[in-house]
């Protein structure tokens, strides 16, 4: 069995994650945005949730873990988000939407590292991709469970997940985060 | 007046930090935008700045060599620097203290956290 520097099962550290990703989340959405949302039931994919069309903000991970984090939303949702960061309203996605998408991700899971990494050790992190389009599929192409926590806005969902898992390199080499692992887009 | 740098690769934040700064009654002269550390060190070079306000995590030149190359200068050695950025650990605000940061600050911020903080610098 895997075990962290502190002692944390991978399951844990499963767990843990989900209860980041809440806690991050609403504190983004709170203090940046002015914004309560509300997390729905966690759940386990083998591949990326993401929306059929929408806009995706991908952020990559590595240090002795290594993974991803991404947040996936509608665009009627992005524009929300933006028009909230900024003061200005949105009602198609452009640079700025795109733009404010990408630093909410970054924050989200720029600070759930931070509270990991007492725990996993230090982690670098990418700066972030974003998507926006119809009909695409992201998926890591390794085969890893993603923790998904939906958010819902005003009837429009909005999910933050994330997969991370030991780093087989860790110690051997110094990592850096570029795009999330083996990344495979379908536009 | 102040003339103020601030270097983020984000435009929003860029724009949350000028409204920050407008809301303080800050007094302004000019605000310079980068978008990371080595456009950050050409407008330096080129005008007069007596506030910086950095993100860490950036394309190209990140905050901290930024920092690490900015305190090299005997011109900028006292030059004000707020860090601004999501990286909240322990080891990593030590390290931007330690290459010369004057203050560091944590995304997600409240304008008040800023006020207060260039108080404090300024």
């Amino acid at each position: 069995m895997i075990t962290t520097e502190t002692g944390w099962t991978e399951a844990q550290v499963q767990s843990e994650l989900a209860e980041a990703i809440k806690a991050c989340t609403r504190e983004v959405f709170g203090t940046m945005l002015n914004l309560e949302l509300a997390p729905g039931d966690t759940f386990v994919e083998s591949s990326e949730a993401a929306p059929a069309s929408g806009v995706v903000s991908i952020i990559g991970l590595a240090g002795a873990w290594v993974g991803s984090g991404s947040l996936s939303c509608s665009a009627r949702f992005a524009c929300q988000m933006a028009s909230h960061l900024l003061l200005t309203e949105y009602e198609a996605v452009d640079e700025d939407v795109l733009d404010a998408v990408a630093e909410v991700t970054n924050m989200i899971i720029g600070n759930v590292k931070t509270g990991l990494e007492n725990h996993l050790g230090a982690m670098g992190l990418s700066t972030p991709t974003v998507i926006y389009g119809r009909n695409f599929q992201t998926r890591g192409a390794r085969n890893q469970e993603w923790t998904v926590v939906p958010f819902l806005l005003d009837n429009e969902r909005m999910c933050v997940q994330m997969c991370i898992a030991p780093n087989p390199d860790a110690g051997q080499r110094a990592m850096r985060p570029g795009f999330p692992i083996p990344h495979v887009l379908n536009i | 007046m102040l003339d103020v740098l601030i270097v983020d690769d984000s435009a929003a934040i860029r724009k949350i930090l000028q409204r920050v700064l407008r809301q303080a009654e800050i007094p302004l002269a000019a605000v310079y935008e980068a978008g990371d550390g080595a456009e950050a060190l050409e407008i330096l070079k080129n005008q007069k700045v007596s506030l910086v306000l950095s993100d860490i995590n950036m394309p190209n030149m990140d905050g901290l060599e930024f920092l690490t190359r900015l305190r090299a200068e005997q011109a900028w050695a006292k030059l004000p620097v707020l860090m601004v950025s999501t990286e909240g650990s322990h080891a990593k605000v030590l390290e931007a203290v330690e290459r010369g940061a004057s203050g560091y600050v944590r995304k997600p911020f409240t304008a008040e956290q800023i006020k207060e903080k260039l108080a404090g610098l300024l």
